[in-house]
This record gives structure tokens, C-alpha cells and sequence, in this order.
């Protein structure tokens, strides 16, 4: 980021605090970036001729007659094919040893699509895995977190559908990652071949944290990029996105904010929105498809990270370990695709819901015969089936190491139907039960 | 409201986000709309506070790059919206902008753009003759927008009584045409268009009277008409985690309501489920009128991406389009989701100006402002006789699903039905996920609407209604007694108890939202299906072991649902009824 020529060089801040330095300046813009002591900083308050930038790195060591330079422009980034198959970091400089891009440059979260020119996402992205394609299928456009506990394999199953997912491009915006995770997404990106459609922006735990505010951003801008002048399915990954928030819990305390519930800041809906709302179908074929991890500490949905990113996205991924078959599954009860209805049945085949719903009502069945079970009560017939339907049933299909087509998933649960039960019990419509019950169940 | 003469001026002082400090050169009113120059784009402004000479305002839009100096313009009037033919069908913006008249794929800060059409011709037909006399609210005139009716009225601003000095002929004219000239009661002479501005902050009150609503709105969604019904004129809300279906049953609502108008406030929620509206709602045909969905239908989005400060005018922009419609003796339906965005924005602002914050960060009159809301739905006897109303139904995200938090809290004082979306409910896949029991409807109670359901639905329909309640509840309660007892622990009878209320739950509150036939029922088959759930309550049958009773009570339900899916009266729906009754006659007792 170098300074041009003539630019006005401050000299005496007036305040420092942990995330902030004050000085007197005159002619600056809202939310414009600086350079303080050679770390990048941005505006967020004026004053009259006070001005407060946030340094995005940390204050430690900064002087009170240190440079300041203010660069007239909001952060931006430089978008063009080259981006695909890069690593950067959170301002979008390369960290990955190749000389930094030349492109055109791009002001990072900017405005909103006007909703009027969005199309109803309606393109089913199949990932092999029956938990989501069957039971939560995903669409483009579409937004959705996996809600994870910090020591569930969310980091790979979010990789194993980015290889999966037929998309032009993969965007992974990764805050406060391990170097660890870090290296683990790069070497299956690279084995799979798939590098040069992927574009990283990584913070990990060794940047300091103020600066992943920038990452999703930085992501999105790209996404947009190749969604709106390219025209291509964009599908962006965003890990962990409460790692984020509780960046911006940081900022907002140092600014001294009031906290509103569990010492986010109050604002924390419309930030988490303004990112998740940049998935979109547009009519030309482009769009953005998010998925996101958000860490639960010890299951509870109801801290406000968690909650505030419920009521935003649509739907969300729950992984729990099944220990009846000793294997990850995508829990079909907590899970849920709010836009799978706009493509199961129509896109899939026309049995899909009914099947989905008697399935899982099944399954809720033999969740209740196994609370008996452990009460000591005597287990009915029925019973006992749910339960072995059950266990057949996370095995064949909720597994997320099962790797089949969507219409094989179908025949698999209607043979589970046919092995278990009868006819009335799976209650589904009867074009559906003639056409697909399996012939050797026919007596049932 | 008075126009200051001389434009107050101002500069920009300081910014936080989009609260701006503005220094000002004359007076300001509180509320009062500013434009702020930002090189040339406008960025439209409210005063939500004023300190000396310094006038605080939120802005409507990004302040990104915004200086201080920057120049200000007032505008001598709060908020408005501009009121005419045009309206329905329409996609606005919470500060009414029309989204359709919008360049480019992304929204672009300080475009504005008309509401109304100023070009199109409408059909009139005056309704007023030289010499009547009118009040704010009086109807000139008539074109047709539409399907519908639409009055040209004096407008709402006026006080006082206006003679009627010319009217103009039927045909076609503008909207900014002069179609009548009135005078008032000094006699001075006043031109009249087809439009008028009004503030949305302010109710309109150009009615006669708001009795107490007496009348069933009918919604097709058969936990709400059967069990907790929804008076024309009343207000509800439906608070529920994420995830239980609060915005699939508004959309049921609005898709399905029997309301002449529809407006839908989409406030703060995501822009698909708009999406969702825009594409499916042209298709989609009215099953009362043969129309388009669209036809009817008015709607506001402020997406939760969308400027956070123009969220709370989405919601009167939404109130005050519904009470323009009221005056014109149409039943309007309002929903609002969620409140508890606006609530939110309500929130980050009280937090920006410093200000004392009430519970959970939320400004301390909160429940007033939400209370004030709510009361400017209901039934209304307009001057002329007629007859208007507004139905308003919200729905509000708790924090955390906890429905003690200050937004549901309050909103439970001011609303009159409340539809309780259980969690459980929404993980057993038991849609809608309205918990029966839980949810109340005040109106239930009125001796005004008791009259109504005998007279329209069935004499005995108040009493039905408490017996299908009865059942649920103890069926609740048994089943609890079989979770700790076990199943071979209670007496058959008590499994045969607990099955009819699963017949309950299952036919009459549960429906199908996304079948064609099941989304919606009419009365008369809410009637007829509920008549036959409690034939078999009041049915005794004869079993041996618990484990017929659930084979059994599981083909009955299988069979019914069946029915439910069949359109009504169709040979497969009363081939199923015929199967039903030789299934109840099997197990019957002698």
C-alpha cells in the first residue's frame, strides 16, 4: 500500500487506546482507510476535527508522533481472473509468495442488491451426502451454517462438499483458523486437483484478530466479482463466523459500546446480515452460495451468535456423532434447508418430500422406543423395527461417508420402508406407495 | 402542519456510523426528513434529536466517505408517503421508492424514486355531486385499480367540513390531474388531485368509530379459524425460534386470507423469502376472486441488508398504506415480519446517541412505541357509514427462543391473539407448528363473535371449540402418564384417550402448507372435519391390548389425512369418508 505523491502526512495523535488512536484532521471521508505507523487503520468516528481510526492490527508500541497517512479511499480490493487458485491475507495481499495482482479495484461490503432484481434461488447443488441432498438439500443462492461443536470434523465435511458442489468457483474466507486447518484445507485443495478454482482469504490464530472483520468482506467482494461480470456459480465458505462476531464484540467494547446479550454488540444481527444477505441468484445465471461454520459452545443455540444467525440464514447443519454405528452423522431432526422446498419433488424426483418426511417421522419413532428402551419399559414389534430401521437408516444414508446420487438415496429408503414396515405405517400418498414400494414387500 | 417558510440549511458536524451531527442555521422539528449532500448524492435523513443548534439525525443509507462540512437541507416535514392509485401490486422500499424503477443490480445510495405513476391514466367516476358537504376521508370519486374500488378522498390533512364545488366528469385522467375543486369553511377554494401526502408517524384517523372487532377473519389454517380464531380488525403475533415456520405462515396467510387487500412488511428478514413473494405471488391465483395473488398485494421490503434505519419507516410506511386503504372501505390485512427487527434497529440507535438502555440494551419506551403500534389496526365505521378494517398480525424473533425477552413481552400486551410456535412441535415435523393449547385468541371470548360463529358456522360451534381443547389437554396428560408409567402400565382406555387426541392433532391442527388442496380449508370443511373428529371422540370402541389402539387409531388418521389431502367433496374424498366410516364401524362398541 504505498502513499502517493503530495499526500498529507499527520504527525500528532492525540489519543491511543487498545484498538483506537485519535488525532486533528480535516476533509476526511466516513469509514476511509489510513495508514498509522504503517498499519493499516480505518475511520469510524468524526468529531468536528477529531477523527478516530481503528487500527486493524493493534495499537502496541504506536507513538504519539507517529506518520499518519490518509489513503481518500474505503478499504477496496483488486478483482480480476488472476485471484483464482491465490492465497491472501485479510487486506488482500498475497501470502502465498506470488508477486500481488493487478486488477481493477473494488470497494469491499459494498451496497445491497436491490431485491427485486434477485431471481428465486431454484438450482438443487447436490453433495453426495444423503443428510443434506436428501433430508436439507441445498440450492444456489442459498445461505447456511453448520452449527458445530469446536471439536466436530465441521472443518473437513465443509471441504468434502466444496470438492462435491458444482460450483465455477470456491471462495474459503477463513477467520481465526489454525495453521493447522489452514494447511489441511490447502493440501486437499491442491489434491483435488481444484486449485485453480479456489481463492483463499485466511486470517489465522496468528493475525491479529481485529483484522478478520475484513475477511468476509474481502471474500464476498470476489464472489461478487464472479457472480455479477463473470455470470458464475460462486460458492463461498466462511469459517468460523464466531470467531468473527467475537472480533466484533472486541471492537465494540473498545469503543465503549453498551453490549446487548452475551456481550455482543448490539448491532450484531445487521453485521452478520450484511454479510450471509450477499448470497443471490441472479437471472443471469450468476449467484452466491454461503456456508458457514459457527461454533457452539457446548450445543447452546441459544447464545447470540448462534440465535442472531439463525434468524438470518436459512436453515442450518447439525453434526452429532451417532454412537449406535460409531459415525458422523448429519443430525436429521436440528438440520434444516429452508429452501429445499424449491427444489425437492420438482428438481429431484416427485416422491422426494414424502419420502424425506416418513423417514424422519421413523426415526423420531425409534428415538422414542430407545428412551423406553433405557426407561425399562418392554419394547413393542413396532418398536423394535423403528429401531432396527433406524440403525440401517444411519448407516446407509445419514452417514456423512456416504457418497450417492439423490435418486439413489430414494430407493434406498423406500427398500428400508419395505424391509421394516407396512404400507400404513410409512403413511405415504398412495401414487407414490403403488409406484415405488419394493415388489418382494409387496404383501405388507 | 405548517410549512417553515425559509428551508432551514445545516453542515455536517460529526459522524458515527449513520447517526450524523448536524449543525443548523434555523429551526428544525423533531422527525423532520433532511437530505445530507454528499458530493452530489443525496442521502436522506431523519431528526431524531435536537441540542442547540445541533440537530442529531439517523441516515437512511451508508454514510461511507461522508465529511464534515458537508452541506444539509431540510425539509419542513417529517416522513411521508405519497397516497393514490398505483399503490397495489407495487414493491416498495420501506421509505416507499419504488424498487421496480431502480437501475442496476444493486441498490444505489440517494436514488429516489417516484411511487406512483404520473403518466398513467385511470378511469374515474365521481362519486360526490357539487354541493356535498365532506370531512377528511370523504369520497370524491372512484377509479378502478385493478380489480378494486379505489376512492379519491378529500385529504387527511384537511380539518374541519369542505364543500364539494366542482367534481370532474368520468373519464380518464392522471393522477395529478385536478378532479375536483372544494372549499372550506372560510371559503376558500382548494384544488384536489388524485394523490395526497401523509406522515407515516401519525395515524390517520378519518373514521367515525372503532367498535370492538365482532366478525371471523377467515385464514384457511385451521389450528387459527377452529381453535384460535382471528377477528376482521384484530391484531396478533407469532413468536418462535428459528426455524418453527413463523414466515411459512405468514406467507400462508397471505396467500389465503380472506382480506380484500394483502400488505406484507417484509422488515429486516431476508430478501429470498421477498423473492419468494415477487416470483410466486403474480402466479398464483386468488381462490376468491379468479385474480393473481399480486393483484391484491402491496409489498415493503426492508431487507435485513438494507439501510437498518429505514426499517422502523418500513413498518408505518406499511400501517399508513393499509389506513389509506381502511378509509376506503376495504378489509386489509397487514403482516409485519419480524418486529423484532425493527426493535433492533430501535436499539442500535438508543445505543449510538448514548442514551440509558432498558433491559437487553432496548430503549426504555419500547413498549409504548410497540403498544402505539398496534393500536392503529381495527375495525372501523367510516363518516359516510361504510365499513373498513385492518387485520394486523406480526411476528417476532425471540432472542434465544426465550419468550420473556422485552420485544415478545411487550408485544404480548398490546396483541390481542397470540400463536404459540413450539420448538418441539417444529422438530416432530408437527406443521404448523402452532401449539394448540399454548396459543390463545382473546376474540374467542367476545359474546360479539360467539354470536357470529352461531349464527354463521354452527350454534353449538363456541362449545365444540372448548371440547376440542379439552381433548388435547388430556390427551397431553395421559400420554405423559404412559412416558413414566410405560405402556403396559395404564389402563387401555387411557391409550384410546390419548389417540384421539392424536386424531385432533394430526386432522384438525396440522396441515399441509405446501400441498395445493390441504393449504387451505374452508369453514365448512373445518366444520365437517372437525364434527368428525369428535364423532369419534364420543364413539366407544372395543380393543383388547394397547397395541391395537395405536394400529388402529393410526389407519383412522392415515384415512383422514387422506381427506384432507383430496379436494373437497371430490369422488376420492368421499370414497375416503365412506372407507371411514366402515373403519369406525369395525371396532365400534355394540
Amino acid at each position: 500500500m504505498e502513499t502517493k505523491a503530495f499526500q498529507k502526512i499527520y504527525t500528532k495523535i492525540t489519543q491511543i487506546t487498545k484498538a483506537t488512536c485519535s488525532l486533528k484532521a480535516t476533509g476526511i471521508g466516513y469509514e476511509e482507510m489510513a495508514i498509522v505507523h504503517g498499519r493499516l487503520a480505518q475511520v469510524v468516528k468524526i468529531m468536528g476535527e477529531d477523527v478516530t481510526l481503528q487500527i486493524f492490527s493493534g495499537t502496541e508500541g504506536i507513538p504519539t508522533n507517529a506518520e499518519v497517512v490518509f489513503l481518500g479511499r474505503p478499504p477496496v480490493l483488486k478483482v480480476g481472473e488472476e485471484l483464482s487458485g491465490r492465497f491472501f491475507d485479510a487486506y488482500g495481499d498475497p501470502i502465498d509468495g506470488r508477486p500481488a495482482i493487478e486488477g481493477e479495484e473494488r470497494q469491499i461490503g459494498g451496497p445491497s442488491v436491490n431485491p427485486v432484481r434477485r431471481k428465486q434461488p431454484s438450482e438443487f447443488i447436490p453433495t453426495g451426502i444423503a443428510g443434506i441432498d436428501l433430508n436439507n438439500a441445498l440450492v444456489t443462492g442459498q445461505k447456511i451454517p453448520f452449527f458445530a461443536d469446536p471439536d466436530q470434523p465441521y472443518n473437513e465435511v465443509m471441504a468434502m462438499v466444496a470438492l462435491r458442489a458444482d460450483a465455477d468457483k470456491i471462495i474459503l474466507g477463513g477467520m481465526g483458523l489454525t495453521n493447522d486447518d489452514y494447511l489441511y484445507y490447502k493440501h486437499v485443495f491442491e489434491n483435488a486437483g481444484a486449485l485453480d478454482r479456489i481463492i483463499s482469504f485466511v486470517n489465522t490464530t496468528e493475525n491479529p484478530p481485529v483484522e478478520r472483520i475484513l475477511v468476509p468482506d474481502m471474500a464476498l467482494t470476489a464472489a461478487e466479482y464472479f457472480a455479477v461480470d463473470k455470470k458464475q456459480k460462486v460458492l463461498v465458505l466462511l469459517t468460523d463466523m464466531t470467531l468473527y462476531a467475537d472480533a466484533l464484540s472486541i471492537v465494540s467494547n473498545r469503543m465503549d459500546q453498551i453490549p446487548s446479550k452475551d456481550s455482543m454488540p448490539g448491532s450484531l444481527y445487521s453485521d452478520l446480515a450484511k454479510i450471509y444477505e450477499k448470497a443471490v441468484q441472479f437471472p443471469d445465471g450468476g449467484s452466491i452460495t454461503i456456508i458457514a461454520v459457527t461454533t457452539l459452545s457446548g450445543g447452546d443455540i441459544t447464545h447470540a451468535i448462534p440465535d442472531n444467525t439463525g434468524y438470518i440464514t436459512e436453515g442450518q447443519l447439525f453434526l452429532r456423532k451417532d454412537t449406535d454405528i460409531g459415525k458422523v452423522v448429519v443430525d436429521p431432526f436440528r438440520s434444516l434447508s429452508r429452501l429445499k422446498q424449491l427444489v425437492i419433488g420438482t428438481k429431484t424426483r416427485a416422491d422426494h418430500p414424502q419420502v424425506m418426511n416418513a423417514a424422519i417421522r421413523l426415526y423420531a419413532d425409534a428415538a422414542n422406543a430407545k428412551t423406553k428402551q433405557e426407561n425399562g419399559f418392554d419394547l413393542t414389534d413396532y418398536d423394535e423395527r423403528t429401531l432396527n430401521f433406524a440403525k440401517d437408516y444411519s448407516t446407509k444414508l445419514l452417514a456423512i461417508d456416504v457418497n450417492i446420487e439423490v435418486d439413489q438415496m430414494l430407493e434406498t429408503s423406500w427398500t428400508l420402508f419395505g424391509e421394516h414396515f407396512s404400507k400404513i405405517e410409512v403413511g405415504i400418498k398412495q401414487e407414490f406407495v403403488d409406484k415405488h414400494w419394493p415388489k418382494e414387500n409387496e404383501v405388507k | 402542519m405548517e410549512k417553515i417558510n425559509k428551508m432551514t440549511k445545516g453542515t455536517v458536524a460529526g459522524i458515527i456510523a449513520n447517526l450524523v451531527f448536524v449543525e443548523v442555521d434555523g429551526p428544525v422539528q423533531q422527525n423532520e426528513i433532511c437530505y445530507i449532500d454528499l458530493e452530489g448524492t443525496k442521502l436522506m435523513a431523519e431528526v431524531i434529536k435536537i441540542n442547540g443548534t445541533q440537530a442529531y439525525v439517523q441516515v437512511f443509507e451508508s454514510t461511507r466517505g461522508l465529511k464534515v462540512n458537508h452541506t444539509v437541507e431540510f425539509t419542513g416535514h417529517m416522513l411521508e408517503v405519497t397516497l393514490g392509485p398505483g399503490i397495489l401490486s407495487k414493491n416498495y422500499d420501506g421509505l416507499q421508492n419504488d424498487l421496480d424503477k431502480m437501475d442496476g443490480v444493486f441498490l444505489k445510495r440517494g436514488e429516489h424514486t417516484n411511487p406512483l405513476e404520473d403518466e398513467k391514466k385511470w378511469g374515474f367516476k365521481p362519486l360526490a355531486k357539487a354541493g356535498d358537504v365532506l370531512e377528511a376521508g370523504g369520497w370524491i370519486g372512484e377509479v378502478k385499480e385493478n380489480w378494486m374500488p379505489h376512492k379519491i378522498m378529500i385529504p387527511f390533512k384537511f380539518k374541519g367540513k369542505y364543500t364539494i364545488k366542482s367534481v370532474a366528469d368520468a373519464g380518464e385522467y392522471t393522477i395529478l390531474d385536478e378532479i375536483a375543486v372544494v372549499t372550506d369553511e372560510k371559503g376558500k377554494e382548494i384544488n384536489l388531485t388524485m394523490t395526497q401526502k401523509w406522515p407515516v408517524k401519525l395515524a390517520i384517523k378519518a373514521y367515525k368509530e372503532k367498535p370492538r372487532p365482532f366478525k371471523l377473519l377467515e385464514t384457511g389454517v385451521r389450528v387459527i379459524d377452529t381453535l384460535n380464531p382471528i377477528a376482521e380488525g384484530g391484531t396478533g403475533f407469532i413468536p418462535g425460534p428459528f426455524g418453527t415456520g413463523k414466515t411459512v405462515l405468514q406467507h400462508a396467510l397471505s396467500k389465503q386470507a380472506d382480506a380484500d387487500m394483502i400488505i406484507v412488511a417484509a422488515c429486516g428478514e431476508r430478501a429470498n423469502e421477498v423473492v419468494e413473494i415477487f416470483t410466486e405471488f403474480p402466479e398464483l391465483d386468488d381462490p376468491r376472486t379468479g385474480r393473481k395473488l399480486m393483484e391484491r398485494t402491496t409489498i415493503i421490503a426492508n431487507t435485513s441488508n438494507m439501510p437498518v434505519a429505514a426499517r422502523e419507516a418500513s413498518v408505518y410506511t406499511a400501517m399508513t398504506l393499509a389506513e389509506y386503504y381502511r378509509a376506503m372501505g376495504l378489509k386489509v390485512l397487514l403482516l409485519a415480519d419480524s418486529t423484532s427487527r425493527w426493535a433492533q434497529a430501535l436499539r442500535e440507535m438508543s445505543n449510538r446517541m448514548e442514551e440509558l438502555p432498558g433491559q437487553d440494551a432496548f430503549p426504555m419506551d419500547l413498549p409504548a412505541i410497540i403498544s402505539n403500534f398496534y393500536s392503529r389496526a381495527g375495525f372501523t365505521y367510516l363518516n359516510n357509514g361504510e365499513s373498513g378494517s385492518i387485520t394486523f398480525i406480526g411476528t417476532v424473533s425471540p432472542a434465544g427462543g426465550n419468550l420473556k425477552e422485552p420485544v415478545t413481552e411487550s408485544t404480548k400486551k398490546a396483541a390481542r391473539c397470540f400463536y404459540a410456535l413450539s420448538q418441539a412441535r417444529a422438530d416432530s415435523k408437527r406443521y404448523p407448528a402452532i401449539d394448540a393449547l399454548e396459543s390463545y385468541s382473546k376474540y374467542a371470548e367476545y359474546p360479539e363473535l360467539q354470536d357470529y360463529f352461531r349464527k354463521n358456522i354452527d350454534p353449538e360451534w363456541p362449545e365444540k371449540i372448548t371440547l376440542a381443547r379439552d381433548i388435547l389437554i388430556r390427551s397431553r396428560e395421559v400420554s405423559e402418564q404412559i412416558n413414566i408409567l410405560g405402556d403396559d402400565g395404564v389402563p387401555v382406555e387411557y391409550h384410546e384417550r390419548f389417540w384421539k387426541g392424536e386424531v385432533m392433532d394430526f386432522i384438525i391442527c396440522q396441515q399441509d402448507a405446501f400441498d395445493k388442496v390441504d393449504c387451505s380449508a374452508s369453514l365448512k370443511r373445518q366444520k365437517e372435519m372437525l364434527n368428525k373428529v369428535l364423532g369419534i371422540y364420543h364413539t366407544n370402541f372395543t380393543f383388547e391390548s394397547f397395541e391395537e389402539v395405536g394400529t388402529y387409531f393410526k389407519r383412522v388418521i392415515n384415512n383422514m389425512k387422506q381427506m384432507n389431502y383430496a379436494i373437497y367433496e371430490s369422488d376420492s374424498y368421499l370414497e375416503k369418508e365412506k372407507e371411514l366410516n366402515s373403519i369406525i364401524e369395525e371396532r365400534k362398541t355394540a
